[in-house]
């Protein structure tokens, strides 16, 4: 069988109050709410983007595991590269779904709003970061029942087999209430991880054990 | 009048998630979109959706609010001439 020529280059967890990267801890934070520990996380960062404030909490999810994973490349390289997005995840939008429900089940006070509307699509989030780090690349938001390695794992070799891009963000970013989990990995033609199932599942699990 | 400026003040930081911005940020004659305040288009319909909810007042055309959200003087004298409630 021949190698995946494609390396994983980094990859963050963002779950249970904790923040790795590249397997090392580097934040844990005591806030129990998502709102507020998102908060805290955006500051710890210094994080300058008054916009992140308007997002809903899927996107302010992927927004900050696609900021500490992308800061070292935002060091060394000019805006503008061919990154594209494979991300997945399980509750799709629910969490601001209910929110947007909330506003308008009562026909005596219907008041959808719509800032949280806009939000109501999970692959929203894609687009926030895309603004942010100027992408104009390809983005694509799959649902599954969980984790899915092996067809993201497909999915991202055919998007640089095809030259569509030269490296993809890809993972899972779950939220639903105070419930969340960012996974994302960067894969590109150099790093020091194979790009493989076995490999995206071990940085995956090893990342739930921290 | 001067206390409907402050409450809109508040709805709209509170309202458009302004963060780092306090009342008194805000003032009366400053633009609240383009280089004041920075507002967006989402902001503006979330501001038409307040004036609903808030003060019974619905905007037949939301051109209409290019003017009433020019700045809080402007949004202060609209609505204490046409709210309903």
């Amino acid at each position: 069988m021949k190698d995946n020529p494609y390396k994983i280059a980094a990859y963050c967890h963002i779950k249970q109050q904790r923040i790795s990267l590249n397997g090392d801890i580097i934040l844990e934070n005591s806030e129990i709410d998502f709102p507020s520990f998102i908060k805290s996380v955006y500051k710890h960062f210094d994080t300058d983007y008054p916009k992140f404030f308007k997002m809903d909490n899927l996107s302010k999810l992927a927004f900050m595991a696609a900021e500490i994973i992308m800061r070292p490349e935002k060091k060394g390289l000019e805006n503008n590269q061919n990154i594209a997005l494979v991300f997945s995840n399980r509750a799709s939008s629910l969490d601001t779904d209910r929110k947007h429900e909330a506003s308008i089940k009562d026909p005596n006070a219907y008041y959808p709003s719509p800032a949280i509307f806009v939000y109501t699509l999970p692959n929203i989030c894609m687009g926030e970061i895309s603004i942010r780090h100027q992408l104009n690349s390809e983005n694509s938001f799959f649902i599954f029942d969980d984790f899915n390695a092996h067809y993201l794992s497909e999915y991202t070799n055919c998007l640089l087999q095809d030259v569509k891009a030269e490296k993809v963000l890809c993972g899972w970013v779950e939220l639903d209430e105070n419930t969340f989990e960012a996974f994302l990995y960067m894969v590109a033609k150099n790093g020091p991880i194979a790009h493989n199932v076995e490999a995206i599942n071990r940085l995956y699990k090893k990342s739930w054990e921290i | 009048m001067g206390d409907l400026k402050q409450e809109l003040k508040e709805k709209i930081i509170e309202q458009l998630n302004l963060e780092d911005i306090s009342v008194d940020d805000i003032a009366d004659a400053e633009p609240l979109f383009g280089e004041g305040l920075g507002l967006d288009s989402i902001d503006a319909l979330e501001l038409i959706v307040m004036l609903d909810k808030d003060y019974g007042i619905k905007l037949a055309d939301p051109k209409e609010g290019k003017k009433i959200f020019e700045s809080i003087d402007t949004m202060a004298n609209y609505i204490a001439e046409h709210k309903t409630k």
